[in-house]
């Protein structure tokens, strides 16, 4: 029970402080983790973040879930996933669900028509950060070559987001290293 | 059958979110927005920015919202069990497997491959709420928010949940 305890208060307390999503609690995990409950040590933990990166979904829940399987089994995978998660979406809930209760007065349509702008602002600075990641990992020349196919496919024939990330996936699967072959041979 | 909808939303959504939370987020605009219409662009955008506003992983936060929306306390569970648990099975499953070939160039690859095609599903989708905020509040101030939202967000590393909340009282001080 001890251990259930501390894993949701370990999880809890790094989802709660953990502000802008994903990315931005992995540290206050780390803290956690590695530091207060000494689950695991660093490098264990930068491995398992180097794993878990290369895996789809939210980076967050994969951590704590495993974190907490690992742990104490399939009990404290549930425990460390609904302290990620649960507290913030009730929060979410209760927000959206009182200014939905209003949505017909001119002050709560003008907080609505305030939060787009800044929406824009944060989808375009996570767009920024996936061109630059993905620059620094295979150049200017494959990023812009993908992204301009995915423009193409995307805007221009209309296929579904879900194919062409599928097909992506497939050639990422079927690709072969040319170079290193070639020295071989 | 509206829980197998809210099921498949997230599925899809997060299993081809490549590069965590903010990639799921166009992802699952599509099917909330384009496939099933439960929402228009507007509404969407506010939920992003008030999820972005509040503490904790963002993709989980709208599945939680958008299920609960769609299909009360049941909705919200199914949402939040689409959305993290294909996820983790496929960690713990693979993790010995992928310990073993962690330094191999598909691994590598997997997510280098899909990486611009999210960043671009992350650009239109920035155009869209810019342009709908354009449309609504006007030029004016739409640039005054993107500007103040990005020096305060971005150079004066001021928490979103701050920028969110002076957002909401601009708006509706000044766009009411």
């Amino acid at each position: 029970m001890k251990t259930q305890i501390d894993l949701f208060i370990a999880f809890f307390r790094s989802g709660m402080l953990g502000f802008g999503g994903g990315m931005s609690a992995i540290p206050l995990m780390q803290r956690e983790v590695v530091g207060t409950f000494k689950w695991m040590d660093d490098d264990e933990f930068s491995d398992l973040l180097a794993l878990a990166n290369t895996l789809p979904g939210p980076i967050n829940t994969k951590l704590s879930g495993y974190i907490g399987y690992r742990v104490a089994g399939f009990k404290g995978m549930l425990t460390a996933l609904i302290a990620t998660t649960v507290p913030t979406i009730i929060l979410m809930i209760i927000l959206l669900t009182a200014l939905n209760a209003y949505k017909d007065t001119p002050w709560v349509q003008g907080m609505a028509k305030g939060a787009i702008p800044i929406a824009a602002v944060m989808i375009g600075v996570m767009a920024w950060d996936f061109i630059r990641v993905s620059k620094n990992a295979m150049g200017w020349v494959s990023t812009l070559g993908i992204a301009v196919l995915s423009v193409v496919a995307m805007q221009v024939f209309h296929i579904h987001p879900a194919i062409v990330v599928a097909v992506l996936i497939v050639a990422a699967l079927l690709y072969r290293e040319r170079s290193r072959q070639v020295e071989k041979e | 059958m509206i829980y197998l909808k809210i099921f498949l939303a997230n599925f899809i959504a997060n299993i081809l979110g490549y590069g965590g939370g903010p990639a799921t987020i166009p992802l699952l605009e599509h099917e909330v927005v384009h496939r099933y219409g439960w929402y228009t662009v507007n509404e969407y955008s506010e939920m992003v920015a008030l999820g972005n506003g509040l503490p904790g992983p963002i993709a989980t936060k709208l599945a939680g919202f958008i299920g609960y929306d769609q299909g009360g306390i049941l909705g919200a569970a199914i949402g939040l069990f689409a959305s993290v648990a294909p996820s983790i099975i496929l960690l713990l499953v693979l993790l010995r497997i992928l310990l073993k070939y962690k330094n191999s160039p598909k691994v590598k690859k997997l997510t280098q491959y899909v990486r611009p095609a999210i960043a671009v599903l992350l650009g239109v989708m920035t155009y869209n709420f810019f342009f709908n905020s354009y449309e609504s509040s006007g030029i004016t101030h739409t640039i005054i928010l993107v500007v103040a939202g990005y020096l305060a967000l971005e150079r004066l590393k001021i928490s979103p949940v701050f920028v969110v909340a002076g957002a909401l009282i601009y708006g509706a001080v000044f766009l009411g």
